[in-house]
């Protein structure tokens, strides 16, 4: 019971800290532009607006349009089981591994590029293609970093990757290398840009045009999960700390905090390298995943010659 | 007459067995199917044909896998080969059958004349047909001879997988077929030829050394990739589908190339769990490949075409094949909890795993074929997200699509039965491994009584001391509870109905098909990103009214089959020239084949004279 107990909790912990780090995020690319920006509470407002608002569902759509947000969100959700937030619970890891968490995220990517295509609109199929393209090219170095932190750690598992570890040269490359994935996965510049509906460059924000009201915010959720869950990786692969096993609160608070302390790093390098780059055109996303992909194998080497 | 001998002549160990089981689980619906299809293609002696033919194909693909004779393990490959060249040609409507079958026929003889070389090999040191006797010879082979009886093996039976480069004939044979026939093809003959790889390398011959499992492993990576690249660009819905054969092919070398590296390496327990990865994606491949080839035979029966750029919209007036084929899609494009992903990620995990066993650089060298792997995942996924997209939702882009209707029942039950397969896979993952386990101990002889392959029977755990988790009844269950209380909180909130309005035209007001995105733009990024391998390029034609006035332009893109042009084509190119040069002493003239034998009788007697 107190397990269902924890699987619930972390779910909810999810939903509601995840909208912030956007939120934070857009906070500190507004000041570095050295202007006033949107509060940082801002993604949770427009969630409850949109949650609030009636649906337009396109004509010539089928039960794949109506049915990919929830197939979304439930990917996204279950993902975020996979990985230990409060406490090592015992449930979710036999659920899998992270090689399986890449691959239930892939579930919801899927389902929303159909959904994409499902309105016979072209700014839909632009979405849905370029998405597939970035994906696909970000699956070799997702893979070889999860590769090469498994060398490391002993197992692609989840309690060898809650436990402490020592930081090494190859964890630092995996982790910008993970970084870069991220960038791209997240839909933040230089590979796309969520503040953009501009038709010749928008990826994400292609694909879920003519979503509205309560799928929309669905969608927006999942995408803030996916978020935080790239930033939990990186997180502990370049800042690792032991996940408590037991429900003890003298353990729990300290975690917690610093848990949110680190996330909130990323989210810092994250808004700051958004605000001092140009996004890229798509051609040059693949020359952008390459170099992530020849950082992971550089990390991979570094992890066999064991620094 | 030994080889008469029933006892002497067939095999049925557990390898054997799998096969066979194989065979007849992807036969049984794809036999349904075909009542359904045939009915109304062609007159009722010419369906009777079809049907012996298809039991000729069986018989024969059951023998292949369940001799224990090579004499007659060659004559039932030879039939196969041949009743399956009957079977692509047996549309005889189109000329490209014709072609497509000479491609095949000719391909599939190189392949059975590597294959004779190397039986002839073996027969020399065994002085036997039979596989016990061979495999007690093979011990005493020098490793020369070794070498050379594996990669004429490799030869041979990498023509009948469509191993990258010896493909060629694979794309232009498997779509021409009927489409009951195509499935069984892909998912089932091709396999036979793996088969013949773990039957007589790993089994027979035995691994020894460490390159070989190097081989195959870099091979099986280029047909990963290469099959997946050229899907992308396939619009032909049948072509894009044994395009991915190739792929998947790739695949599950990739379990068997790993299993023969272990053996070499002398680590039993990886090398069975890499087998049973590739015997698992194997079957899976075989489950959701037949699957989705009988879903394009009934996007064919329903439309007429098969060229997916003038389908679209199908999901509302063929509903459940849409299903189907959505469910083979996910399968093969590895999403959880479906059996696809099953397989790929214990291939994956096979790779992780060995990382930690060998050393230095065959680390990097697996780390690399996983990232392969992943990336070919990836396009795969992004391969179906344009065939089951651009067929299957949106709007009809021509008539065909718009009048096309669900197929018959024994059709749709042929479906019904492999997606049904295509979960029962996936969540029963756990039973079917250990099932697995013992066809991989019977083809490796390695004992596993010992090994654990498995916590309980629904959480996988490849190795116990590690704890390496999957479990997908779990997975599929908090997938779905998940959306479901998404779902249901959506209701909860949603309090007016949603409003159903035309699509955003950007005030064009007319929007249409014609504005759809098409497959070929959708394949654009694919297209410009392996520029370097595809070697694109455009064809512009004025199509003019006078000098003066161009009315329209004709514009055509192609990309460039390197295999064929830069390796097939000279090889053709040199036959028929060298033919041509031979023909110059054949000029039909009686009175110089009467010269050759004055001269060839002058030279007799002159060699007769002085030797």
């Amino acid at each position: 019971m107190i397990k269902i107990l924890i699987i619930l909790l972390q779910l909810i912990f999810f939903i509601a800290v995840s909208p912030f780090i956007s939120g934070v995020i857009t906070k500190i690319k507004n000041n570095a532009r050295m202007r006033k920006g949107q509060s940082v509470f801002q993604p949770y407002c427009n969630l409850v607006k949109l949650f609030s608002k009636g649906e337009v569902i396109s004509e010539t759509s089928s039960w794949i349009f109506k049915a990919a947000p929830f197939i979304v969100i439930s990917s996204s959700l279950g993902a975020a089981l996979l990985i230990p937030v409060f406490i090592f619970s015992g449930q979710t890891y036999y659920i899998g591994d992270f090689l399986a968490l890449i691959f239930i995220l892939a579930l919801g990517r899927f389902f929303l590029a159909l959904a994409a295509l499902d309105t016979a609109s072209a700014f839909g199929g632009m979405g849905s293609s370029r998405e597939m393209f970035i994906s696909s090219l970000v699956e070799p170095a997702a893979c070889l970093v999860v590769f090469s932190v498994s060398l490391q750690f002993g197992s692609t598992n989840i309690a060898s990757f809650s436990g402490m570890h020592p930081v090494s040269i190859s964890s630092l490359v995996a982790s910008f290398a993970l970084f870069l994935v991220a960038i791209a996965e997240t839909s933040r510049i230089p590979v796309d840009n969520q503040e953009t509906h501009l038709e010749l460059t928008m990826v994400h924000e292609a694909m879920v045009l003519e979503y509205s009201g309560k799928r929309l915010a669905l969608i927006e959720m999942s995408s803030y999960i996916k978020q935080m869950i790239w930033f939990f990786l990186i997180a502990q692969i370049i800042f690792p700390i032991a996940v408590p096993c037991s429900i003890n609160t003298a353990q729990i608070i300290p975690w917690c905090l610093w848990y949110l302390a680190r996330i909130f790093m990323i989210a810092g390098a994250v808004a700051l390298a958004e605000v001092s780059v140009a996004k890229m055109r798509l051609f040059r996303v693949a020359d952008f995943l390459s170099f992530a992909f020849v950082l992971a194998i550089i990390a991979t080497i570094c992890a066999i010659l064991g620094v | 007459m030994e080889h008469l001998n029933i006892d002497s002549l067939f095999l049925f160990d557990p390898l054997s067995a799998f096969f066979l089981c194989v065979i007849f689980l992807i036969s049984l619906p794809s036999a349904v199917y075909s009542i359904g299809y045939l009915k109304g293609e062609s007159s009722g002696l010419k369906t009777a044909l079809a049907w012996f033919l298809l039991v000729l194909f069986l018989i024969s693909m059951g023998l292949v896998v369940s001799v224990r004779n090579v004499f007659v393990f060659l004559i039932a490959w030879e039939i196969m080969s041949l009743v399956s060249y009957f079977l692509v040609v047996f549309d005889t409507k189109h000329e490209k059958s014709i072609q497509a079958g000479t491609i095949y026929i000719v391909m599939t003889h190189i392949g059975t004349a590597f294959l004779i070389a190397a039986f002839l090999i073996m027969f020399k040191y065994a002085h036997s047909f039979n596989f016990a006797a061979i495999k007690s010879a093979c011990s005493l082979m020098p490793p020369q001879t070794r070498n050379i009886v594996f990669l004429f093996l490799l030869i041979g039976f990498g023509t009948k997988a469509g191993i990258v480069p010896l493909h060629i004939w694979l794309p232009y044979a498997h779509p021409q077929a009927p489409s009951h026939i195509s499935s069984i093809m892909s998912g089932v003959m091709i396999k036979t030829a793996i088969y013949g790889i773990i039957r007589f390398v790993i089994f027979i011959l035995g691994v020894n050394s460490s390159w070989w499992g190097v081989l195959i492993l870099m091979l099986a990576v280029i047909s990963c990739l290469v099959g997946v690249i050229y899907a992308l660009m396939e619009h032909d819905i049948k072509k894009l589908l044994a395009y991915h054969s190739v792929e998947n092919i790739g695949i599950i070398l990739l379990g068997v190339g790993l299993a023969m590296l272990f053996i070499s390496m002398n680590m039993p327990y990886l090398a069975v769990f890499s087998l049973i990865a590739g015997l698992y994606h194997l079957i899976n491949h075989a489950i959701f490949k037949g699957l989705l080839f009988l879903c394009a035979g009934a996007v064919y029966k329903a439309t007429e075409t098969r060229d997916i750029e003038k389908l679209g919209g199908l999901i509302k007036k063929m509903p459940q094949t849409a299903v189907y084929f959505l469910l083979g899609a996910m399968a093969i494009s590895a999403l959880p909890p479906l059996n696809g992903f099953v397989s790929e990620w214990l291939t994956l995990q096979a790779f992780f795993l060995g990382a930690f066993s060998v050393e230095g650089g065959y680390r990097l060298f697996l780390g690399l074929c996983a990232a392969m792997l992943a990336l070919t995942s990836g396009l795969a996924a992004a391969c179906f997200v344009k065939a089951f997209g651009i067929t299957f939702l949106a709007q009809p882009r021509s008539r065909y699509a718009q009048n096309a209707k669900e197929v018959s029942l024994s059709m749709r039950a042929g479906m019904f039965f492999l997606s049904f397969l295509i979960v029962v896979f996936g969540l029963a993952a756990a039973i079917i491994i250990k099932l697995l386990a013992k066809v991989a101990s019977a083809a490796t002889g390695i004992n596993t009584s010992s090994m654990s392959f498995s916590l309980n029977n629904f959480i996988l755990s490849p190795q116990a001391g590690k704890g390496v988790y999957l479990s997908t009844p779990l997975l599929a269950a908090v997938l779905a509870t998940l959306g479901i209380a998404g779902f249901a909180i959506y209701k909860l909130v949603n309090r007016e109905k949603a409003v159903i309005y035309k699509t955003w035209d950007c005030g064009y007001y007319k929007l249409d098909s014609r504005n759809e995105y098409t497959a070929t733009a959708f394949s654009k990024p694919f297209r410009i990103a392996f520029s370097f391998f595809l070697l694109p390029y455009r064809k512009t034609q004025k199509i003019r009214e006078s000098f003066y006035h161009v009315k329209s332009f004709a514009y055509e893109t192609h990309t460039t089959m390197v295999f064929k042009k830069y390796i097939y084509e000279p090889i053709l190119g040199l036959v028929f020239r060298s033919a041509k040069f031979m023909r110059k002493i054949q000029p039909g003239s009686i009175h110089l084949y009467l010269s050759y034998i004055f001269v060839t009788v002058l030279i007799l007697i002159i060699f007769m004279r002085k030797f």
